[in-house]
């Protein structure tokens, strides 16, 4: 099962590396890793997206806590959450497909924010179910590169008090 | 506040900490804070002949002591020899403080002489490490560094030294406490598990106290044992766990796993209720993990977490300090006010089936004419020391041997490195151990090819005057592994042999020690007598025979029931 973890960690710089050697040590596998700062400079919020059932996910829970530049790891995907993923894709748009890449952009919401004689980069926001639509769509018409951010996710706060 | 310069910080810092003796080995990036200890003349320095040693005595000396063990040593090839140490050290949660010297921070990242990344390498096997980039985080991290090296489950800590931090200098702000607010480990366990773990004992018939290193490193064995006689319930312990519980007490069922006793791995196998206490549930204690203890409910305390669930399910998890939760435990029993007798006549028959095991299968071995064996060794340096000396080991047969034939009824008496099983660690830390009690008997108990892994020690021994004893069973092999290429590779002893074995007897007289050796069973006693009477550093070297196993014996990955005997 896929887990989507939301870290609180010191922002130090063994924190990285420590996290990352962790799961390359134990055998447990990454599916995508995010990290910046947060309102406080001195914590960073890391994201992370990981699979397992639920003995192994209880593991790589315990064993991150244990890592002491960790302070806090949530699993947000235990509950309601929001998750937010970003590509930008460069695909082939010469004269016969420059029309459908734009309106694949319309359907999805994706901007354009490249523009070449033979290509657009487009941006493309949404859940990794909308990001893997785009892909496949856009495949047949030629994707050129492609670069993701990985998840990002947040717990969903409760509607009724 | 005064200024001070980061080498003398350490200095400092060593001293606020209670240290009184460090092991380390000197070099070009750590030559500073070699000249400010000479400076400051309060710390002993052991100096040892090579850097493993180093961290090995110092982990020798924590495991004896209870406190933390320090070692010192430059940057490049000095830290990278430690390694072992401190793997060996972080596999048995072994609080030992490692300082390294780096180049200084300008040359960081430029392959410059000496220079490895030592935090880098040493990430997945410490407890935590730091680089110290301002000598005015120094403090801050050196006081940090004790006191994760010694607080929740305990471990190796390495502060990355470079040049230039140790050179410039900062006010000297010590922190009296540390408060980290991403490192808070649980101690107090929940009152509530408490009550749930009462609760199967007071239903168990069959309860079997399985206790580990923890008990030993948190302090336990006084509350260990009464609970055990209190509910009467029998213990088996780990090979880190041996002197948490007296192995001389009737409820001692010895070592279990897979050179445990017969008795204790089916006591293991047909209890109704596992009472875990600082133990992990390691491979070599479950044999297969299908068929490890299908009937027993289970009760986990530790205070790592990730050590519970993390290989067999458990029905009451108790995270905290063993010595606490034990506390509570008892307190717990006591308030439900049983009297002991009851007790014991719940277990009675319980006792009386694992009696009637250990009466089938004891503990022993074959006698042989003319030919020593390394259990009757064994069994008479016990004897000769009356089970009061402090027993560090190698790794292999001997080992297991002293394990299973040595009675420790006192915790911190065993030394041993279980969990990495290093060779070459035990008589470094007989070293340590022996820095730490002048007074006391140490002594490392070796196989012929594990003591050649650090017998450059010697020198570091008679250096410091230390009557370390060494007792080599000598069997010219690589016994373990020759165990196993015997019984499960057709006896093809592949590059186990040695066909070169030095003369020990000399190797001790070349550094100035006493070498004593026996070769036929009429002259173990004596020679064990002679060797532990002798004054100062000496090796007993026991000619034993070539091809003996160690049993009872689970193979790798078989149920712990499926136990090869004598
Ligand atoms: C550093 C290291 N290398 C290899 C091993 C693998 N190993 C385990 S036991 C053993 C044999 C040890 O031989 P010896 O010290 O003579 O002891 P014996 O088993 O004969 O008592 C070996 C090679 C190890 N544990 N540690």
């Amino acid at each position: 099962m896929k887990h989507t973890l939301s870290l609180l960690v010191e922002n130090s710089p063994g924190a990285l590396s420590r996290i990352a050697g962790l799961f390359s040590g134990r055998g447990f596998n990454i599916e995508s890793l995010c990290v910046a700062p947060t309102l406080d400079p001195t914590m960073s919020r890391l994201t992370l997206v990981t699979r397992g059932d639920d003995f192994i996910i209880e593991q790589i829970i315990k064993q991150l806590n244990r890592l002491i530049d960790v302070y806090k790891v949530v699993d947000v995907s235990e509950g309601e959450f929001v998750e937010r993923e970003m590509a930008l894709i460069k695909v082939k748009a010469e004269a016969e497909t420059r029309a459908e890449v734009l309106r694949m952009c319309d359907i999805f919401r994706c901007k354009v924010v490249d523009v070449s004689p033979k290509t657009y980069t487009i941006e493309v926001t949404g859940p990794e179910s909308k990001l893997k639509a785009v892909i496949e769509l856009l495949k047949p018409i030629g994707i050129k590169e492609i670069s993701r951010t990985g998840t990002i996710a947040m717990q969903r706060e409760k509607k009724s008090s | 506040m005064a200024k001070m310069a980061g080498k003398e910080m350490v200095v400092e810092a060593l001293k606020r900490e209670g240290v009184e003796v460090i092991f380390g080995f000197p070099g070009g990036a750590i030559i500073d804070i070699y000249d400010a200890l000479e400076k400051d003349g309060s710390i002993k320095h052991v100096l040892v002949r090579h850097e493993q040693g180093a961290a090995h005595a110092a982990d020798g000396y924590a495991r004896a002591s209870g406190k933390v063990g320090v070692c010192l040593v430059t940057s490049g090839p000095g830290a990278t020899n430690t390694v072992t140490g401190i793997a060996t050290a972080y596999m048995d949660s072994i609080p030992i403080v490692v300082l390294t010297g780096q180049v200084p921070t300008g040359l960081i990242g430029n392959d410059a002489f000496q220079e490895v990344d030592i935090v880098g390498i040493t990430r997945p096997c410490t407890k935590h490490n730091y680089l110290v980039k301002d000598v005015k985080d120094l403090p801050r991290i050196l006081k940090e560094a004790f006191y994760i090296a010694r607080s929740g489950r305990p471990g190796p800590v390495l502060i990355d030294l470079p040049k230039d931090v140790q050179n410039s200098t900062a006010e000297f702000d010590y922190p009296e406490e540390v408060d980290l607010r991403s490192y808070k480990p649980v101690l107090s366990p929940h009152q509530k598990q408490i009550k749930r773990a009462f609760k199967l004992i007071e239903q168990a018939k069959n309860p079997v106290i399985y206790a580990g290193g923890g008990v030993i490193i948190s302090g336990a064995h006084k509350e260990l044992r009464k609970l055990a006689e209190t509910i009467w319930s029998p213990v088996t312990m780990t090979l880190m766990g041996l002197g948490g519980f007296p192995g001389t007490h009737e409820l001692s069922l010895g070592m279990l796993g897979m050179h445990g006793t017969y008795c204790a791995n089916m006591a293991m196998a047909n209890s109704d209720l596992i009472i875990a206490v600082g133990a992990r549930f390691d491979d070599r204690v479950t044999g297969k993990i299908d068929a490890f203890a299908p009937k027993a409910k289970i009760i986990h305390i530790d205070v790592d977490p990730t050590s519970i669930q993390k290989n067999v399910k458990v029905d009451v998890p108790i995270v905290g300090d063993c010595r606490k939760a034990l506390k509570m435990l008892i307190a717990a029993i006591e308030e439900d006010g049983r009297p002991s007798e009851i007790w014991k006549e719940k277990h009675e028959p319980w006792l009386e089936q694992l009696k009637a095991w250990n009466e089938r299968h004891p503990l022993s071995y074959k006698t042989e004419e003319g030919v020593i064996k390394p259990q009757y060794v064994i069994e008479k340096l016990y004897e000769l020391t009356k089970g009061k000396a402090i027993i560090t080991t190698e790794v292999g047969q001997n080992q297991m041997w002293a394990a299973q034939f040595y009675k420790f009824d006192e915790p911190r008496t065993l030394l041993s490195s279980g969990g990495l099983g290093t060779m070459g660690y035990g008589f470094p830390a007989a070293i340590g151990a022996q820095m730490a009690f002048p007074d006391k008997l140490v002594v490392d108990i070796a196989g012929d090819g594990s003591i050649q892994m650090n017998i450059q020690e010697m020198a570091t021994a008679m250096e410091q005057r230390l009557p370390v004893k060494i007792v080599i069973l000598n069997n010219q092999f690589l016994g373990m592994v020759r165990q196993w290429q015997e019984l499960f590779y057709d006896r093809r002893y592949v590059a186990t042999s040695f066909q070169v074995t030095p003369d020990f007897v000399k190797i001790a007289e070349a550094y100035g020690a006493k070498g004593f050796r026996a070769t036929k069973p009429e002259e173990v006693e004596s020679v064990l007598k002679e060797g532990l009477e002798t004054p100062g550093l000496v090796i007993m070297e026991f000619a034993i025979a070539k091809e003996e196993g160690v049993f009872p014996m689970v193979p790798a990955g078989k149920a712990t029931t499926e136990m090869l005997l004598v």
